[in-house]
């Protein structure tokens, strides 16, 4: 229990000193995360909007897709996008492997079918409840979808919360792809098992705080954001 | 007004889906100014034949145009209040707005006629309140104000007042009313007699798909020529 105590001491000064390798950490894991759900939205939004509109060959297979890696173990989402990018892999020449692009790739991959999907789904009942409106006032197709995004927005935005929080907290696939290099590619969640694993619980302590912080902050706004929605119906 | 899109004209208008003839053949002129109301039982086609001159379905077969031609800006003149409102999920300024936004009016310029349409339509207290919040009866004054808000030449309203209460009904048909007087074409079906005498220049009787009658309100409601017509406007059931 000592060991707990000392721990979380330690944690704590370690958070308020502003210790420089804790906030390297904290940043970059802010950086990949934030980056790879910004991209993976401005695919994910189109994407699912184009999947509930229209019907093309391939539609089906799409969705199907989307649906089987949203359910993906992430560490396994970590080794293909590790084959794709090894020195033979078909990628092998950007020599991205134990980069934080490496990272963000592999994040991507796994929020942009959460958010897709949802896209995908809500749009469609969306498009079901206002399709005559849309129709009567003459909007075309962009005004329409861009309409139906803008209702969405509640939704939306709570699955872009919990796509971040589903990759923030993620170690597997990172660990894999970027290797866990200090300085380079060492975020919160590889940080963490790395230092139990040195025994420096002080500093896995005080890193799993700010991990909590965060997941709480998502949460939180989630939270908010779906009250508002229910205040406006 | 001088008429931009009238006369309406069907001509034999069929709508099938499947093997089922749900409307039609109808073949049928409507002309500008007058109140038309479109009467008949459930189910009889009233509200296919509205959103069929509207445009919000394709006809299997037959045409409908506008002044003698497939008028392409025939839909700019137009707009419909829906049975069951539908509201955007924004405020009841911004669900005014709505129509002028997509027809790319600055900014402004929608807000204000925004606001008069509000104040017209005697909701203008409820500007800032979410849409989706309101009563029944203050969605459905938002959605005519919404129609409104365009000056369409004309007006096509599906059974706008069948969930309302009577006060609000009575405050949509003076509404309806004091859009007619602008110079607007009302076309409205109902299975209200009652608000059929208190509304109607013009009567379309539909039974099964069919028209049955169609003329001014007097000779039809007075001097039926089918007995169909007869038993409906006396209020007996037909099955």
């Amino acid at each position: 229990m000592k060991q707990v105590s000392d721990g979380i001491g330690q944690a704590f000064s370690l958070i308020f000193s502003l210790d420089p390798g804790l906030l390297n950490i904290i940043l970059l894991s802010l950086w990949v995360s934030g980056v790879a759900i910004i991209v993976a939205s401005a695919i994910a939004l189109p994407l699912g909007t184009v999947l509930a509109r229209s019907r093309f060959p391939g539609r089906s297979s799409i969705i199907i897709l989307l649906n089987a890696l949203m359910g993906f173990p992430p560490v396994v989402v970590g080794l293909i996008v590790y084959l794709i990018f090894s020195r033979n892999g078909p990628l092998g020449v950007l020599d991205l492997l134990f980069t934080p692009t490496a990272m963000i790739i592999a994040q991507i991959l796994l929020a942009l079918p959460i958010v897709a999907s949802v896209t995908r789904q809500t749009i469609a009942m969306l498009w079901e409840t206002n399709r005559e409106l849309l129709i009567s006032v003459g909007a075309n197709r962009l005004q329409q979808n861009a309409t139906l995004l803008w209702e969405a927005r509640f939704a939306l935005s709570t699955a872009i919360l919990v796509g971040f929080g589903r990759i923030i907290g993620e170690v597997g696939a990172v660990m894999i792809v970027g290797g866990n290099i200090d300085n380079l590619t060492r975020v919160l969640t590889t940080a963490i098992a790395l230092e139990t694993r040195k025994g420096n619980i002080g500093l896995a302590i005080g890193l799993g705080i700010i991990l909590i912080i965060i997941a709480i902050l998502i949460n939180a706004t989630v939270y908010f954001l779906t009250n508002l929605e229910e205040a406006k119906e | 007004m001088k008429s931009k899109i009238l006369p309406l004209q069907l001509q034999d208008l069929q709508y099938r889906v499947g093997d089922l003839d749900l409307l039609g053949p109808i073949n049928l002129t409507l002309e500008a100014k007058s109140k038309t109301l479109v009467i008949g039982p459930n189910g009889a086609g009233k509200s296919l034949m509205l959103k069929l001159c509207h445009g919000l379905l394709k006809p299997t077969s037959g045409r409908i145009s506008w002044m003698g031609g497939d008028s392409l800006a025939a839909d700019r003149h137009q707009s419909f209040v829906f049975q069951h409102p539908i509201m955007l999920r924004r405020t009841a300024l911004e669900n005014v707005a709505y129509p002028l936004k997509i027809r790319g009016l600055p900014s402004d310029e929608r807000k204000a006629r925004a606001i008069e349409v509000l104040e017209l339509t005697g909701i203008a207290h409820l500007a800032d309140r979410p849409a989706l919040k309101l009563s029944g009866g203050e969605k459905q004054k938002l959605s005519l104000a919404r129609s409104w808000v365009t000056r369409p030449e004309v007006l096509f309203l599906d059974e706008p007042t069948a969930n309302l209460d009577p006060r609000s009904t009575y405050d949509m048909e003076k509404l309806i009313d004091q859009i007619h007087q602008t110079g607007t074409k009302i076309i409205m079906t109902t299975h209200d007699m009652a608000q059929v005498r208190r509304i109607a220049d013009e009567l379309c009787f539909i039974h099964q798909g069919k028209l049955i009658e169609h003329g001014p309100v007097e000779t039809v409601l007075e001097m039926p020529k089918n007995p169909m017509t007869a038993a409906f406007v006396k209020g007996e059931l037909l099955i």
